[in-house]
């Protein structure tokens, strides 16, 4: 396997070498087309869900379609779309800038890839499983809600196989996340150059870090509130079961224990994003960069202690609820903190107003909005209001579209001339932003005012009595331009690849590692490892020492491996079988995990 | 070239994962705990815990997993000082008391069946069996981990340039332990 190589590594190519990979970043890539066909596919089911509701009684898609349709958009969304769009540049570009050739566990990497490819699969197969499965309809899809509250989900109110491969598929999910978590948190305290101390870390890094320390956390408890669910359905056990004595306030502690940090897990790695590509354009230093820091960091502790506003309205109490509303209004404070830092940054500077910059302030106008809403949900009574009502998705959509998704597309343009080589067409990345930017705010404005108004979120269809039929046809008409602007950037994406301009090692002017190196790197990154003697290595006086094209010695590259997607589809093979409550299945994924488990372990493989 | 030595924080990647992973641990094991917790005294039907747990039977076992904590510590310190004969007797040891353990709670289990209380049967079955089987899913993991290390010996593949390898899996059996004596006190002891 260990093979040593000049500087033309990487010319590994064809089909098995992209299955056996475990370079990072080639994962990344993997990742973010992933990642991306899963977001048209969440996109598609959103349009959808939008053409439904443009006008009132309207019978587009029946009842038991649309609670497919927004299960399945929310359920997406988070965990195929925003969450490994961060890990396509978890992969890519972290090792980049700590200055690592690879992440610590290359091969696990690939496994997460793996696992995450396989659960979504796993979790879009049930929009066609219907008649293989022996239902009536073509897709069994889930259909309880993307936090698929007790009991609905129980075996009694949701009989068919909806709900399993929801609770099977998000277990899945969670092995990928997991141990792209622990491999992260070891390549970023471990892996780093010599001289990138912890404060000079770039703020994507930290940020990565925070959100892998949440991920390892959070999970977990997921991980056991959807055991207890499938034993429920499966075996019969009590947990949800309000006749045994059961409580569903369970269910709902622990998802949303898992489900406050996991927003954290969504807006962080953007955060970092951001505060990246402002102060590359603005030409300065990001202001107070030990405070954007911390903020991340007391985002991240005390994210775990507001879970308990998404219950407001189920009576916990005076006392919880208060504690719960202070709580939710002091995480506004590093959040502020962080927002001000990034106008800071701006004042003053040089500012250049690429495609990148435009989806960072962006970023920060709509999830200022977001932010706002937020705050006004943390007040219990204001929340009794607002929720369950389209208040709170006009609430979500600004921060995980507004803030999240236009994050991560800030970190698309700014990364991607380093991924590709070439530089993106600006003309349609302004096109991009600015009909997604008008499309958002027509889409999601509105919505504030339908939920004050009135409209549940969730129903399918609502009457023409309500008077929110014209507010709904705005919002509609925002989505599809929302879906205009995801095809005009596909187009840029294409064109780029084929007529991009050459990029270059920095096209940016910009301060980090990554901007050391040839793009795309090569297979080995950096040809000697950097020195790293200040925070921003490209803008500081004292200069570090300058990486050759050409490595001085040869460069061992790890060979890759095909145990990895092996162990992965053990995975799969083993969440099918549970499916289909078929126990041959369940023990040959077993046996095919264990082999691929026991392979991997004694594969010659140096790192 | 390896880069296993030069980390930045002198510690080895390999054991600061696992020290992550068992941080992870803890909160899936403080879910289930805290479950059973929450649960405790609110089965409408019985049988219930005091009826049924049978505390000296366990304290033997709860005895037997810890000595093979002790165990597992002096497998370590022979495999770190190249000696082959000792390494193998507590490897072996250790995945021994293991099984033990494994065997009262298959034993334990299966005398709760014949008294009426199975993972159905109330709340305190259903977190019971849980909480315990997800241990005992543990200890068995471990003892498997320990078996393919006493096979590695016998291959003559486990010297002391491996002890982190016997290091790691101590770290996971020495924590699988802890977790027992928190669920022994909570379930078998705070009743």
């Amino acid at each position: 396997m260990a093979e040593h190589v000049a500087p033309a590594a990487g010319a590994r190519s064809g089909i098995w070498s992209w299955i056996t990979t475990t370079d990072h970043k080639r994962i990344g890539i993997l990742y973010g087309v992933t990642a991306f066909v899963f977001f048209l596919i969440g996109g598609l089911e959103a349009l959808l869900i939008r053409l439904q509701l443009a006008s009132s009684q309207n019978d587009l898609v029946s009842a038991e379609t649309f609670n497919q349709l927004f299960t399945m958009h929310g359920t997406t969304m988070v965990f195929l779309a925003v969450m490994p769009l961060s890990a396509a540049f978890f992969n890519y570009i972290v090792p980049l800038q700590i200055g690592a050739r690879d992440v610590a566990f290359p091969r696990l990497n690939a496994f997460s890839y793996w696992v995450f490819l396989f659960g979504g699969l796993f979790l879009n197969a049930s929009f066609i499983a219907g008649p293989i499965l022996g239902a009536d309809s073509l897709s069994v899809a889930p259909d309880a809600g993307w936090f698929g509250y007790a009991n609905l989900t129980s075996r009694a109110y949701s009989p068919g196989f909806n709900v399993d491969f929801w609770v099977l598929g998000l277990q899945v999910l969670g092995i990928a996340s997991l141990a792209a978590g622990f491999n992260f948190i070891v390549t970023i305290v471990n892996l780093r150059a010599p001289g990138m101390r912890l404060m000079r870390l770039p703020v994507f890094t930290w940020m990565t870090l925070v959100t892998q320390f949440l991920v390892v956390t959070a999970f977990p408890v997921i991980t056991i509130g959807l055991v207890f669910l499938m034993f429920d359905r499966f075996f019969g056990t009590n947990f949800y079961q309000v006749s045994a004595g059961g409580d569903l306030l369970l269910w709902q502690h622990l998802f949303w224990l898992f489900g406050h940090p996991e927003v954290y897990i969504l807006i962080l790695p953007p955060m970092g994003i951001v505060s990246e590509v402002l102060p590359t354009f603005s030409r300065k230093p990001l202001f107070g960069y030990a405070v954007v820091v911390y903020s991340g960091l007391l985002i991240g502790v005390m994210g775990w202690g507001v879970w308990s506003h998404h219950m407001f309205s189920v009576g916990l109490g005076p006392i919880p609820d208060s504690v719960f509303a202070g709580t939710t209004m002091l995480i506004a404070i590093p959040t502020g903190v962080k927002i001000f830092n990034w106008l800071a940054t701006m004042w003053g500077g040089q500012l250049r107003f690429t495609t990148a910059m435009l989806f960072a302030l962006g970023f920060i106008a709509m999830f200022v909005i977001g932010g706002l809403s937020g705050v006004m949900h943390a007040s219990p009574p204001a929340d009794l209001q607002q929720t369950d009502t389209y208040f709170v998705v006009a609430h979500i959509h600004y921060v995980l579209f507004g803030g999240a998704i236009q994050g991560i597309f800030a970190g698309i343009y700014y990364w991607w001339p380093k991924m590709t080589g070439r530089l993106m067409n600006e003309r349609l990345g302004k096109t991009h932003f600015w009909l997604g930017f008008v499309g958002m705010n027509l889409a999601f404005f509105p919505m504030h005012f339908i939920g004050l108004l009135g409209m549940p979120r969730r129903i399918y269809t609502y009457g023409p009595e309500l008077g929110l039929d014209s507010l709904n046809l705005v919002s509609t008409i925002g989505a599809l331009l929302i879906g205009v602007s995801i095809l005009v950037f596909a187009a840029n994406a294409w064109w780029s690849l084929r007529h991009g301009e050459t990029a270059g090692n920095d096209p940016w002017g910009a301060p980090s590692l990554e901007w050391t190196i040839s793009s795309p790197p090569p297979a080995y990154n950096f040809s000697v490892i950097p020195e790293v003697v200040s925070r921003l290595p490209r803008w500081s006086r004292t200069q570090m020492r300058a990486i050759p094209d050409v490595p001085p010695e040869p460069v061992h590259v790890p060979g890759g491996s095909f145990w990895p997607v092996i162990a992965a589809l053990g995975i799969g093979v083993l969440a099918t079988g549970a499916l289909l409550h078929t126990l041959w299945v369940v023990l040959a994924g077993a046996a095919v995990l264990v082999v691929a488990i026991y392979a991997w372990a004694f594969e010659p493989f140096e790192v | 070239m390896t880069h296993a030595h030069v980390t930045s924080t002198g510690l080895d990647s390999r054991k600061l994962a696992f020290w992550t992973f068992i941080g992870s641990e803890c909160l899936l094991f403080g879910s289930l705990i805290s479950t059973y917790l929450v649960y405790k005294g609110r089965s409408v039907r019985g049988p219930t815990p005091h009826e049924i747990l049978n505390i000296p039977v366990t304290s033997v076992s709860t005895f037997d997993l810890l000595m093979s904590s002790l165990a597992m510590v002096l497998a370590l310190a022979a495999v770190a000082r190249g000696d082959r004969v000792w390494a193998r007797v507590w490897l072996a040891a250790t995945a021994f008391l293991g099984l033990v353990f494994l065997g009262f709670q298959a034993y334990e289990f299966t005398s709760f069946v014949h008294e009426g209380l199975t993972i159905t049967t109330n709340l305190f079955g259903s977190t019971f069996f849980t909480l315990t089987g997800f241990h005992g899913g543990h200890v068995a993991v471990g003892v498997v981990w320990l078996l393919t290390l006493l096979v590695r010996s016998f291959q003559g593949k486990l010297g002391p340039d491996k002890a982190l390898n016997v290091e790691i899996a101590g770290l996971y059996w020495h924590f699988v332990d802890v977790v027992w004596i928190v669920i022994f006190t909570v379930v078998y002891l705070l009743q």
